[in-house]
């Protein structure tokens, strides 16, 4: 009897350590490529590199500004077509779950967020590219807003549905009309919830490359034209690491850091507001 | 009174979009791909030869990179995604160690594809390489095996992060009640919590093997791109290939003629509707599961 | 003729097939404290919530007959000139959380986006929350936010929020169920001043705050008005036996 649960408690440790050595075990390999890219990247970083476009080949120096650029605006633009639409959205699925349009509406954002990126960007290819005859920033754009939404609708829906109702019949009791009690009341009490949403799912998009590829495409020179070809910093990395000259390899590790650092930054920026806001998303 | 009939219609008119963009995905892929379905007709899914220069269309040899490198990568993960999930949902499901896990694996999934695919190239390859040459194939350095890698890593927070929210869940009179039998803690976790979220724990696995399958950025940059097909397993699995998305990414823009372009944009399709599907089915397990 | 502020004749109300309120007529007059009580699932809340049409925001909702503020029919006016006119105050504190102690008393005024002048709506939130007898206690922190204060201050809060529109008629949601007796006998106090400028019509379920703040009370059974009287009246001589039996404790 002594001897059997010994070989049962025995068993419950090993399992335990096993659970533990593989859980954490596989933060390594994430911590061995952050290290890598800061270590890659950090040197190349400069105001020169900020400020520059790339140098042709055999030129050392050059810069990344028009990638830098070029994100910006694609990441800016997308913000603005997926962010108002996807609130409104978010606020329909909150207010009507129960309509058939509600339902209809939430099964196109669960296959939009599984739908694969490259499929997007060839999709939109067929939609903005082809009939303006060019790549262009704008297809980019629209692109990347595509995959914001799903994200932006469902931070919205999850947030205003955890909302009391006390707070919308407060309102109604004052006599404020429909509309103002979601924009004045309802909103605004749920903005860290849909602030968190919108920088995740920017996090999410700036490091989107797939979708890009036949819509913003790339250009080597710094370009603000939103219905012409554009550079942005994952087509840029995605670029230069596959070809073969050390120069832009370390353009692209630069670009690397900065991405990274970008990202990381929202997302600890994000879970700083979720944490101080308590927020379940 | 006129503006809250507005407001309403125009919360209503942004839903109805969302439909008909969805719709409208599906509708080009289709519409876009009927040249290569009309003139190539449903062989083109086991065509086992992809030669544009000659005009011959054959999805086979990405079917198979696709489910080698997915499956692959799957396999690799599931141990560490079960482990995440048990040790942040039953062992450690509170204080800043676990926080501090859940936040790194969070972190995983953050950072960019394109940049795993560049490390990949830089620093794994190399690596895969001299083991490659030690184990004696051909050291190719990319392929299969190295994209089945990184994806593996790439993969693991879908399914870590819900497993561990749906270990959380499991009611503690269960787990309370196989205590007081004198259960260890291994058992139970082995007889009571794993039976009692195994359905949830395998919709987690749904939706990592849905970002697998449509992954293309790390995959395009790791997998050798070649479109022939290898003649034995070990080349298959340690040699170059292609998977549907990386394809695409590489060769849509230089698709020249009608059919050409319309066959990738079929693979798009397949891709499409075989996420959408597995994703759908991974969803509603999950629906079905936290309303019990 | 003089009209009563709030007078029902033949009112009902469903929520889809259940039929909640039953043929009630009813006259309510100025300046007086009603208490409507009767067990739970009685239709009392359903009638109140029907005074300022909050019922008619539940999906499947529904009335029939004839709710008037005095000559008014309340079915026919805008629904948002009948919450000016007639002001809430729930179960549960429910001040904005986004929204200070000053900016909560005006809400009203803010979030239906009516201009007024500062000075006009320092005078608003004064005397508002004096009525509420809470300006003692947060003169010196109008610009927190509303949310830090006690749960009884918070109800007075909302007491303030909905004087500040002027209205003709106050209802109160079972206003103490949530408050610790302290605050609850704070609130009842209260009452008695309001009378003087307001109407008030006080949902509860606790007989001993019935008998201690009202003038008159109704008592609602299974959705039907079952008596309508003097509360002294009805808390020693009910006329009806089912009145009778749910004062002397037979129901619950």
């Amino acid at each position: 009897m002594d001897a059997r649960l010994k070989v049962r408690n025995t068993k419950s440790i090993v399992f335990k350590s096993i659970i533990i050595f593989l859980a954490f075990v596989i933060t390594i390999p994430l911590i061995i490529i952050l290290l890598y890219i800061i270590k890659q990247g950090v040197t190349q970083v400069n105001w020169h590199f900020l400020t520059h476009v790339p140098a042709p080949v055999g030129e050392t120096g050059g810069g990344i500004s028009n990638a830098l650029l070029g994100s910006i605006i694609i990441v800016a633009l997308s913000s603005l077509i997926a962010i108002p639409t996807g609130i409104l959205t978010g606020i329909y699925l909150s207010e009507n779950a129960t309509t058939r349009l509600a339902y209809y509406a939430g099964l196109c954002v669960d296959i939009l967020q599984g739908v694969p990126s490259i499929v997007v960007g060839m999709v939109v290819y067929f939609w903005i590219v082809k009939p303006l005859g060019t790549f262009s920033a704008l297809s980019g754009s629209v692109a990347l807003a595509i995959m914001m939404l799903p994200i932006v609708i469902r931070s919205t829906e999850q947030t205003l549905k955890l909302l009391p109702d006390s707070l919308k019949e407060a309102a109604l009791s004052l006599g404020v009309p429909y509309h103002r009690v979601i924009l004045k009341v309802i909103v605004p009490c749920g903005f860290a919830g849909i602030l968190s949403g919108i920088m995740l799912s920017v996090a999410r998009i700036v490091g989107e490359t797939a979708p890009l590829l036949f819509t913003a495409f790339g250009n080597p020179y710094l370009s603000a034209a939103i219905t012409k070809p554009m550079q942005s910093l994952p087509l840029l990395i995605f670029n230069y690491a596959t070809s073969p000259y050390d120069e832009w390899h370390n353009l692209a590790w630069g670009a690397s850091f900065i991405l990274l650092m970008f990202v990381l930054l929202l997302n600890i920026f994000t879970k700083l507001i979720t944490r101080k806001w308590n927020i379940q998303l | 009174m006129k503006w809250e009939t507005v407001f309403k219609r125009v919360l209503w008119i942004m839903s109805a979009i969302l439909l008909v963009l969805v719709i409208g995905i599906l509708v080009t892929l289709i519409v876009q791909s009927m040249p290569s379905i009309k003139s190539l007709g449903i062989k083109f899914l086991w065509g086992k030869i992809w030669d544009p220069v000659n005009n011959i269309y054959g999805a086979y040899p990405f079917l198979i990179g696709t489910i080698l490198t997915s499956f692959t990568a799957l396999i690799i993960s599931i141990p560490f995604s079960y482990a995440i999930a048990i040790y942040l949902g039953e062992y450690n499901p509170k204080g800043w160690l676990s926080n501090l896990l859940k936040n790194t694996i969070e972190l995983i999934a953050a950072v960019p594809s394109v940049i795993y695919g560049f490390w990949g190239l830089s620093v794994l390859v190399p690596v895969i390489r001299s083991f490659e040459a030690k184990i004696g194939v051909a050291p190719y350095g990319v392929g299969v095996f190295t994209s089945s890698l990184v994806l593996a890593v790439m993969i693991i927070p879908y399914a870590a992060s819900l497993g561990t929210s749906l270990i959380r869940m499991v009611p503690s009179p269960l787990k309370e009640g196989a205590y007081a039998l004198g259960a260890t803690r291994f058992e139970v976790i082995r007889s009571v919590i794993l039976p009692y979220t195994r359905s949830g724990l395998f919709a987690g696995i749904l939706l990592s093997l849905g970002r697998a399958l449509g992954e293309t950025m790390a995959v395009a940059m790791l997998i050798g791109n070649t479109s022939a097909i290898a003649h034995s397993i070990k080349d298959a699995f340690f040699g170059p290939g292609n998977t549907m998305a990386s394809v695409i990414a590489n060769e849509f823009t230089e698709a020249d003629h009608t059919v050409y372009l319309s066959a990738l944009i079929e693979l798009g399709l397949v891709l499409f509707v075989v996420t959408v599907i597995i994703n759908l089915i991974g969803k509603k397990i999950i629906t079905k599961y936290t309303n019990n | 003729m003089e009209h009563s502020v709030i007078s029902a004749s033949n009112f009902n109300a469903w929520f889809g097939d259940n039929h909640a309120v039953k043929d009630v007529s009813i006259k309510i007059e100025k300046n007086q404290v009603i208490a409507v009580m009767g067990p739970s699932g009685c239709g009392k809340t359903t009638f109140l919530r029907c005074i300022n049409r909050m019922h008619e925001l539940v999906p499947g909702a529904r009335t029939e007959g004839m709710l008037k503020l005095y000559a008014d029919d309340i079915y026919t006016m805008n629904p948002i000139y009948v919450r000016y006119k007639i002001g809430m105050v729930f179960q549960r504190p429910n001040p904005f959380p986004n929204l200070s102690i000053y900016d909560n008393v005006v809400a009203g005024y803010k979030l239906n986006g009516l201009k007024i002048p500062k000075v006009e709506m320092d005078h608003i939130v004064e005397k508002s929350l004096t009525s509420a007898a809470l300006w003692n206690e947060v003169k010196d922190s109008l610009h927190k936010k509303g949310t830090f204060l006690s749960g009884g201050q918070q109800q007075r809060l909302c007491i303030a929020r909905a004087i500040a529109m002027e209205p003709e008629v106050i209802l109160f949601d079972e206003p103490t169920s949530a408050l610790d007796p302290i605050s609850t006998s704070s609130i009842e106090a209260l009452f008695h001043e309001l009378k003087a400028n307001y109407t008030l019509i006080i949902v509860t379920h606790n007989m001993q705050q019935a008998a201690r703040v009202s003038d008159k009370t109704a008592f609602f059974y299974l959705g039907e008005l079952v008596e309508f009287d003097n509360t002294r009246q009805m808390f020693t001589a009910p006329k009806d036996k089912r009145t009778q039996n749910y004062i002397t404790g037979r129901f619950s």
